[in-house]
């Protein structure tokens, strides 16, 4: 258990051996295979990777959403607030759904209805699941929309969403999400559809309602600059893994991982000038429904030695930090088996 | 036809001004206003630079792009090409001048044909503009531009759907100087690619810019990557030029309030630098370019506005060598 700022922190989410595949005709695709990592309560984390490598699938596999078939969740346990997740019957997920776990989609026009006003979607959630009657859930909805700093709430309830720009949408769907003050906040990738100055509005806005409400907020990007500005911890995924967890400095600062050390080389940074040339990862991301033996980045390693093509790397911690940090690759120096 | 010498700009953009018309009716149509894309930009591009041009979504720099590459045409002002004009060509004229100009465009998805092979692509700017004699010389034309741009030559009978996303990039870029060029427009050349292969696509422009002697002129929302690859950047917002600089110039020292918001909004990979800066997250969002705001198209979210902006187009001008500014509170004579 980590210890929080003079207090013990109790694990909000704790997701174990997690293993969701999809049966398609091409073949199992291993979305998400076996993968551990808890947060803490109050605590942002980012799950970080590219296309395919399984942190959408990690979130709809918290939130039970996973399309069944193809999907299916194989193996492992996903506990919230000390409560099974996948020994809930549908009945039970829904109560948890948007009660206690909020989400955030990245596409905030097709995540709305386009026929149905604002405050009608908003005062949806509040009546299905706290049970307030139409005046008490129109309350509410002005009170989010404020809360979400969208000015003149009482009149906006009125508005539909083409009436709203692409940022006004997405602090709709923050609302929406936190309209039955939920503990936890999945946002997947909030801010990839929007621009630079516009992300930077929704970006300060989760950070400040995870903080005046206390909720644990996980963030799914692939855009490191992002995490690096408003996260606690990293989990690095690559083709359904976890390669690397640990503090935010702990993987900016000392990554370990031949991944994640390739990744911060690959990008161009703001506050770089032009000079030398990128440091790419050369190929390409493995084919999930036929991945070969042994580590799946190996092809693509520069540090890859002979184990790496026969066993699955170990997630182990990394022999001189904190506990915390953890990576899974046999060129790494590690300590004991986490 | 070279018509100017090697140190006169390569294009030259004059108060280029692209409205689009916004009509109702459906038999009858009735013109009810206009979006100003592009608002009264100049700028010129040098033999050999790679000009970034940068904004926000609406911005115009998209349209401006086109505009150079006369898939627009410009509602006024002039796009010269190497000394000539570009909007008073037709047909074979065009064609010749078209050659020397090409463009790689964002999604790698849609801009290429489904139903062409890699080297049908490829190879049509070159038979369009007869550039071999007879099928042998084709063929080891195409295998020289696969190589060049890192494909392996026995791809050449792919279709794109065999292709991953930055594969098919580099199909777009084989095709885009399959007609040696001297100009290319990127268009978000590595926007729709993942992180890890947006580097190879970086690194690939600037040796083919070396080798070949190219122009570019870079059009993207990623200010990092413009960053990276920018002799000199062009910052628009509204259809307007707001500022225009050398590259490190306008990131170290940047003059417009717009600039400097923009910049202060872009996430840094580290948090240690992340921890000491300072950001500007502006108010509001970009207002539409149907209708702008009057006076700055920018005061309505500039922390520094005053009633002047309100009234006042401000005028690009150079606040230092080489560094032009809009922005009537910003160097000489400032308010």
């Amino acid at each position: 258990m980590r210890r929080g700022v003079g207090t013990y922190l109790t694990a909000l989410l704790e997701v174990n051996g997690l293993r969701t595949h999809f049966f398609t005709s091409a073949g199992v695709v291993k979305a998400v295979d076996g993968i551990t990592f808890d947060l803490m309560e109050g605590e942002s984390l980012a799950i970080v990777g590219e296309s395919g490598c399984g942190k959408s699938i990690t979130a709809l596999s918290i939130m039970r959403l996973i399309p069944s078939p193809p999907g299916r969740i194989l193996g492992g346990s996903i506990r919230f607030m000390g409560e099974d997740l996948l020994a809930q019957d549908d009945k039970a997920m829904r109560d948890i759904r948007g009660n206690r776990i909020g989400m955030v989609f990245q596409e905030p026009m097709t995540s709305l209805n386009p026929v149905l006003t604002i405050g009608r979607q908003l005062t949806e959630a509040v009546q299905r699941h706290l049970g307030h009657d139409n005046e008490a859930a129109h309350a509410r909805a002005s009170e989010l929309l404020e809360l979400v700093g969208i000015p003149d709430a009482a009149n906006r309830l009125r508005a539909y969403p083409h009436e709203f720009s692409g940022g006004m949408r997405q602090r709709v769907m923050i609302a929406m999400a936190l309209s039955c003050s939920p503990k936890l906040l999945i946002a997947d990738e909030p801010t990839t559809a929007l621009d630079v100055t516009i992300q930077a509005q929704i970006l300060e806005l989760i950070q400040q309602v995870q903080r005046e409400l206390g909720i644990a907020v996980i963030i799914i990007t692939h855009n490191l600059g992002v995490v690096a500005r408003y996260v606690d911890r990293i989990n690095v995924m690559y083709a359904g893994r976890i390669v690397e967890r640990g503090t935010l400095h702990q993987v900016f600062d000392e990554p370990q991982h031949p991944y994640t050390k390739g990744l911060l080389a690959s990008v161009p940074r703001l506050d770089k000038p032009k000079g030398e040339r990128l440091i790419p990862i050369e190929g390409m991301p493995p084919d999930l429904s036929n991945l070969p033996p042994g580590c799946a980045f190996r092809e693509r390693c520069a540090y890859a030695i002979a184990r790496c093509e026969e066993d699955v790397p170990e997630v182990r911690h990394v022999r001189s930090a904190a506990a915390e940090h953890h990576v899974a690759c046999w060129a790494v120096e590690t300590g004991s088996a986490a | 036809m070279t018509t100017s010498s090697a140190d006169s700009p390569l294009v030259e953009v004059s108060r280029v001004k692209k409205y689009f018309p916004v009509t109702s009716g459906i038999v009858f149509k009735k013109r009810i206003g206009e979006v100003k894309a592009v608002d009264d930009v100049s700028l010129t591009i040098q033999r050999g630079e790679t000009l970034g041009l940068v904004g926000e979504s609406g911005s115009g720099k998209s349209t401006l792009g086109r505009c150079i590459l006369q898939l627009h045409q410009q509602t006024e002002g002039e796009v010269k090409f190497d000394g000539v004009e570009m909007s008073t060509l037709g047909g074979r004229e065009l064609r010749t001048m078209r050659r020397r100009i090409n463009a790689i465009f964002q999604d790698p998805y849609s801009s290429l044909s489904p139903r062409m092979t890699a080297a049908g692509i490829i190879g049509e700017p070159v038979s369009v503009h007869g550039l071999v004699q007879g099928k042998a010389q084709m063929r080891e034309r195409i295998q020289e531009l696969l190589e060049v741009v890192g494909l392996n030559p026995y791809m050449a009978d792919r279709f794109p759907h065999e292709f991953s996303g930055g594969q098919r990039q580099r199909i777009g870029i084989a095709r885009a100087i399959a007609a040696e060029p001297e100009f290319i427009v990127a268009d978000e050349p590595v926007s729709a690619l993942d992180v890890s292969i947006q580097a190879q696509i970086i690194n690939l422009l600037q040796e083919l810019q070396e080798q070949l002697g190219l122009t570019y002129l870079l059009i993207a929302h990623d200010l990092s990557v413009v960053r990276h690859i920018s002799d000199r950047v062009a910052v628009m917002y509204l259809g307007k030029l707001m500022e225009l600089a050398p590259c490190d110039d306008l990131y170290e020292d940047p003059q417009h309030p717009y600039t400097k918001a923009l910049l202060s909004a872009v996430p840094v990979p580290d948090p240690t630098v992340e921890e000491a800066r300072e950001r500007i997250v502006l108010q509001g969002d970009i207002p539409s370019p149907q209708n702008p705001p009057q006076g700055c198209v920018f005061h309505t979210r500039c922390p520094m506005a005053i009633d002047d902006c309100r009234a006042v187009v401000p005028p690009l001008k150079e606040t230092s060598p080489g560094h032009w500014t809009a922005c009537i509170r910003v160097g000489p004579g400032a308010i």
